[in-house]
């Protein structure tokens, strides 16, 4: 326990900075892949045949081991000279993100009831004003849960994004694996699955403050 | 006022689910298709606001050739009912019924002043439902809320697709009733989709008989129930028809053609019964045996005189089986 002490007084203002740099990484990830992710599952939900491409797509970007992803973007951003580093890590992390974001929000979409759907038209609301006021509020939560898949999943594969310069909290433990340190693996370890459940708890708090309350029961 | 001129609708595949309808829903009044599962009476109410794309012929409403409004306007323009779940869930009451009103930008006041009208007509508490949701009421205050909904912006027409189907039978009848009411006041060019043959009859001053897209009688109930035109649709409504159409008769309609009887007044076990009440509930009370002597009041609550089972047989007898004599003599 004194020796826990001992290393959490030296190291922890440096594993709060590794966090902070990894939940960046992580968060404008998460950002652009929901700017590119919603508007793609809402619009693949008008257009069925390519969303069985799209999708498909994005299932084989999850089944590519991250480490190899990594390793591809390297060679690709040393054209712009951005080899290492944080732009072929975000790059990376964009892509991950967005078979959850997409696949849910095109099931969420889908998935609003085909009589509140007719009901909305046979009233007379035009296409976007369906969207905005029928179906993605009822489709809310779902989408909801793909995004939470989308950053715990993004911060869990955002550790590898230290053996391509990119820093974050695997900047610890890769340390601690190539010097036998099992504080640093620990302590690494420990903020990275902190740093999840306090990102899933404040989007599931998100998640219920704007569900409306009548989908909820 | 609707017309249907030739109206078809012919799916991709080749399937007819409409074919060459011609007629006509005249301002004011309740139309009701009425037919088996899959004979395209669905299809056609939904066409009406197209929903479902005309494939040839034509419907005008209120003079104007239905393709040649723009569809959104067109729709607003229509009121809509569905059967349950028509609500949408993330909005009020308040919301959803102003729903109209909202996308044609009607003012604040103006929609509440709107809401508060219409909730009071269907016997809700404007401010208690205001900010309450869908699911937070029963079937049939859901059911309600959808038909003021249609009737928000006021819209000359409304399509109604069994909007009381989702209902258990004594809600679905209370419903009838105030809806009838409402539409006295209300007077609006109405088509109504049904499979209830009981409902058909209660609610229509006309019904459309269809099987498979076509019209097979278009005829007021009791011309329908008394003189049907084929085998078809005198198999439709069932041996029980004479029954059926003592729903379109009260006790007063007895009482002017053969009277009442003379009430006894040494039988202790009565109940009274409302002159406006119809024959065949009168009947059903009757045959129940819920009291020896059953007393017909006036509105005033003064007694008319006493109905037996024999005077509502004998009425059947002159009234119904005659007329569908004569028919057939004609």
């Amino acid at each position: 326990m004194d020796e826990w002490m001992k290393f959490l007084e030296v190291n922890f203002p440096r594993i709060i900075e590794l966090t902070i740099e990894h939940a960046t990484l992580v968060g404008l990830a998460i950002i652009v892949a929901l700017l590119i992710g919603i508007p793609l599952g809402i619009y693949l939900t008008t257009n069925n045949y390519l969303a069985e491409t799209v999708l498909q797509i994005a299932s084989v970007m999850l089944t590519i081991p991250s480490i190899a992803l990594f390793g591809v973007m390297i060679p690709i951003f040393s054209i712009i000279n951005q080899g290492i580093g944080f732009v072929p890590a975000f790059v990376a992390l964009v892509l991950y993100s967005q078979l959850p974001i997409i696949r849910n929000t095109y099931t969420a979409i889908n998935n609003v009831n085909p009589e509140m759907r007719d009901a909305a038209k046979g009233l007379g609301m035009k296409t976007h004003q369906r969207l905005f006021r029928v179906e993605i509020p009822n489709a809310f939560p779902l989408i909801m849960a793909g995004i939470r898949t989308a950053v715990v999943l993004n911060i869990g594969i955002g550790v590898i994004a230290a053996y391509i310069g990119a820093g974050g909290l695997g900047v610890l433990i890769t340390q601690g694996i190539s010097r036998g340190d099992n504080y640093l693996i620990i302590s690494g370890s420990v903020a990275v699955a902190i740093l999840a459940m306090i990102a899933d708890g404040i989007l599931m708090w998100i998640q219920k403050r704007y569900t409306p309350k009548s989908i909820t029961n | 006022m609707i017309t249907f001129k030739q109206t078809t609708k012919t799916y991709e595949g080749g399937v007819t689910a409409v074919n060459k309808v011609d007629f006509t829903v005249e301002k004011g009044n309740i139309v009701v298709l009425l037919g088996p599962s899959g004979c395209g009476k669905t299809t056609l109410l939904r066409m009406v606001n197209r929903l479902e794309s005309i494939s040839e012929g034509q419907i005008i409403i209120d003079g104007e050739d239905s393709m040649s409004l723009n569809e959104i306007e067109l729709r607003r323009k229509v009121g809509y009912v569905i059967q349950s779940n028509g609500l949408f869930p993330n909005m009020t009451i308040e919301e959803n019924v102003m729903i109209v009103p909202d996308l044609l930008g009607w003012g604040k006041k103006e929609k509440r002043e709107r809401f508060d009208y219409l909730m009071d007509m269907i016997g809700l508490s404007p401010d208690k439902y205001r900010k309450r949701y869908p699911h937070e009421l029963s079937g049939g205050q859901q059911q309600r809320i959808g038909v003021i909904r249609a009737l928000a912006a006021d819209p000359p027409v409304m399509l109604m697709d069994e909007p009381f189907g989702a209902l258990d039978p004594i809600i679905r009848e209370k419903i009838q009733d105030e809806f009838l009411q409402i539409q006295k006041e209300v007077k609006k060019t109405i088509l109504f989709v049904s499979h209830d043959i009981d409902e058909a009859i209660k609610m229509a001053d006309k019904i459309v008989l269809l099987r498979g897209g076509e019209i097979m009688q278009y005829d007021s109930p009791s011309e329908m129930l008394v003189r049907p035109k084929s085998d078809f649709v005198y198999e439709f409504f069932g041996k029980d028809r004479a029954i059926k159409s003592l729903s379109l008769h009260t006790i007063e309609d007895l009482k002017n053609i053969i009277g009442l009887v003379e009430i006894d007044e040494s039988i202790q076990d009565t109940k009274t019964i409302n002159v406006h009440h119809d024959l065949r509930n009168t009947l059903s009370m009757l045959l129940n045996q819920e009291a020896e002597q059953v007393i017909v009041l006036d509105h005033a609550g003064s007694k008319l005189g006493a109905i037996t089972i024999d005077l509502v047989q004998k009425y059947l007898h002159y009234e119904i089986k005659g007329k569908s004599s004569s028919a057939v003599k004609g």
